[in-house]
């Protein structure tokens, strides 16, 4: 099997004096969704986090096309091609819909320009005048992602996209993530919700108690139910 | 004579543009302290000590190096902006995670050092800069006189002001520097260098006090004391109009400006006052200031 594009080895974490991760290993490969699945709290917003860099206080390797990512200072993480859609979207109360969305610099070649980007998600484009945080919640999560994919990033971590939205926006992420799939992103899925994650990953890790307990392909996802319920509580 | 409320309107304009050309200097000072403050949370008491610093170095360059003042206007805001990213890079760095307690204390040590040094090397008696020769003596609009000099002082503040309200809301860098006041991590993950932000942002500050000292030099002596002079009241006006806020901190200057201005026509007594006493009211009725974003 070749490299994987992003390996994570014995990983901790810590806020403050609280260890977060206990030593969580993954492995996540070009062109794949990767989700990664537990109940709240059990870390991984924290993982996420702590491979982009965001929590410095942290232990262990993460390697990103062959790179140390722990060695780099924060800004220089996203220029490895590297790009993190936060659980709270992060749009920037005092800048417009078009200034959020070419805020993040362009990090490689091929990302989407801004007529793309329009294309693809049209309410932006009326609204390109608006304040960010003026948005609706399933449009400011449309501009999160978006922003991101000008940058011309290989690999999304994106945070809890679905959560808070109606169905009818949800449907419209997992067809966005579908289409990004196609393309050939490599996207690292945090999740809570299952059905959601089950139609667009590829495989799976089971986190709990800061670490991964288990990995499976979507292939298996029937064989894993049991342990699914006892670790989701679903 | 023409009069309004008793007043001869010689007197009324005269004192206004008093009030307008004090305010120039406090909308300087305070969009440079909004602008440190919006990004780096520091309240940067050293800010008079730099608004001194650059009135001095353009004293010292013109006594002891013959640079005259329009020379000096480029370079005094080099320098001091300069000396003003040397001390994020060297000292505030390494206090953003502590208490912003330590940002402050650091920044009144620095403005006590500052000062002291010209104090003992300089006393305290101010040093005259002269008005350069292409700006010396008035112009009669008719209705008042007017020194040349200080209406260059409210023009260039002007363009100043509005120099510095358009880098930061219609630039690139601008809107990296407003959306890192918001959230610098996350724009530090986007691959924005905000360390380096930091440092330029606390040297642009330092270079605006820097330029509105020598602005300064003509108008006021050139004394140690003149940034502790001036630094309270501009403090107040950073509070009037909200901490932080860029539009704010230029158009309460010139409306403080002429505020205390208009005081010393109507009631001279209270023109020291009136200033703490608008200050007061605004924090009674809206805390986060005239142009500030509750919290």
């Amino acid at each position: 099997m070749s490299e994987p594009l992003l390996a994570v080895r014995d990983l901790h974490a810590w806020y403050g004096e609280g260890h977060a991760l206990h030593g969580v290993d993954l492995d996540v490969f070009r062109g794949e969704t990767v989700t990664l699945l537990g109940r709240n709290g059990v870390g991984k917003t924290t993982t996420l986090r702590a491979i982009m860099g965001l929590i410095r206080k942290r232990k262990g390797s993460v390697t990103f096309n062959g790179k140390d990512l722990i060695r780099l200072p924060l800004h220089r993480v996203a220029h490895q091609g590297i790009g993190f859609v936060p659980e709270e979207r992060g749009i920037f109360a005092t800048l417009t819909v078009d200034e959020n969305l070419i805020l993040p610099p362009v990090v490689a070649k091929g990302g989407m320009s801004v007529e793309e980007i329009f294309e693809l998600f049209p309410n932006l484009k009326e609204r390109r005048n608006s304040q960010g945080t003026k948005l609706s919640g399933g449009e400011q999560q449309m501009l999160a992602i978006a922003r991101i994919l000008r940058t011309g990033v290989e690999m999304l971590l994106l945070d809890e996209p679905t959560e808070g939205l109606a169905p009818v926006i949800v449907q419209r992420i997992g067809e966005l993530l579908a289409t990004l799939k196609k393309r050939g992103m490599t996207i690292l899925l945090v999740e809570q919700n299952f059905r959601f994650a089950a139609r667009i990953a590829d495989r799976f890790y089971l986190m709990d108690h800061g670490k991964v307990v288990e990995g499976f392909p979507v292939g298996q996802l029937s064989a894993h139910t049991d342990k699914l319920h006892e670790v989701l509580g679903v | 004579m023409t009069m309004i409320f008793g007043i001869p309107i010689q007197a009324l304009l005269g004192q206004l543009l008093v009030g307008l050309i004090n305010g120039s200097f406090y909308a300087m000072l305070s969009l440079g302290l909004a602008v440190i403050f919006g990004l780096l949370r520091i309240i940067n008491f050293a800010h008079g000590a730099l608004y001194m610093l650059g009135a001095f170095i353009g004293y010292l360059l013109l006594v002891h190096l013959g640079i005259g003042y329009w020379p000096a206007l480029v370079i005094v805001p080099l320098a001091v902006g300069l000396f003003g990213m040397a001390v994020e890079r060297v000292a505030l760095s390494r206090l953003y995670r502590l208490d912003p307690l330590y940002g402050l204390l650091f920044t009144f040590g620095l403005a006590l050092v500052i000062e002291g040094v010209f104090r003992y090397y300089y006393g305290v008696s101010g040093n005259p800069y002269a008005v350069p020769t292409l700006l010396a003596g008035g112009t009669n609009l008719g209705f008042m006189f007017l020194p040349n000099y200080r209406g260059w002082v409210v023009v260039a503040s002007l363009i100043v002001c509005v120099g510095t309200w358009l880098l930061i809301e219609k630039t690139r860098l601008g809107s990296y520097l407003r959306a890192a006041t918001e959230n610098p991590e996350l724009v530090q993950a986007f691959g924005v260098n905000v360390p380096l932000l930091l440092t330029l942002t606390y040297g642009l500050g330092a270079a605006l006090a820097g330029l509105a000292g020598i602005l300064a030099a003509p108008v006021y002596q050139v004394s140690p004391l003149m940034g502790s002079d001036l630094i309270i009241v501009v403090f107040a006006v950073v509070v009037v109009g909200g901490m932080g806020s860029i539009l704010g901190a230029i158009v309460t200057g010139y409306m403080l400006g002429l505020a205390e201005g208009l005081t010393k026509v109507f009631y001279p007594e209270a023109s020291n006052l009136v200033v703490f006493v608008i200050m007061a009211i605004v924090l009674l009725l809206r805390p986060a200031g005239l142009f500030g974003r509750d919290a």
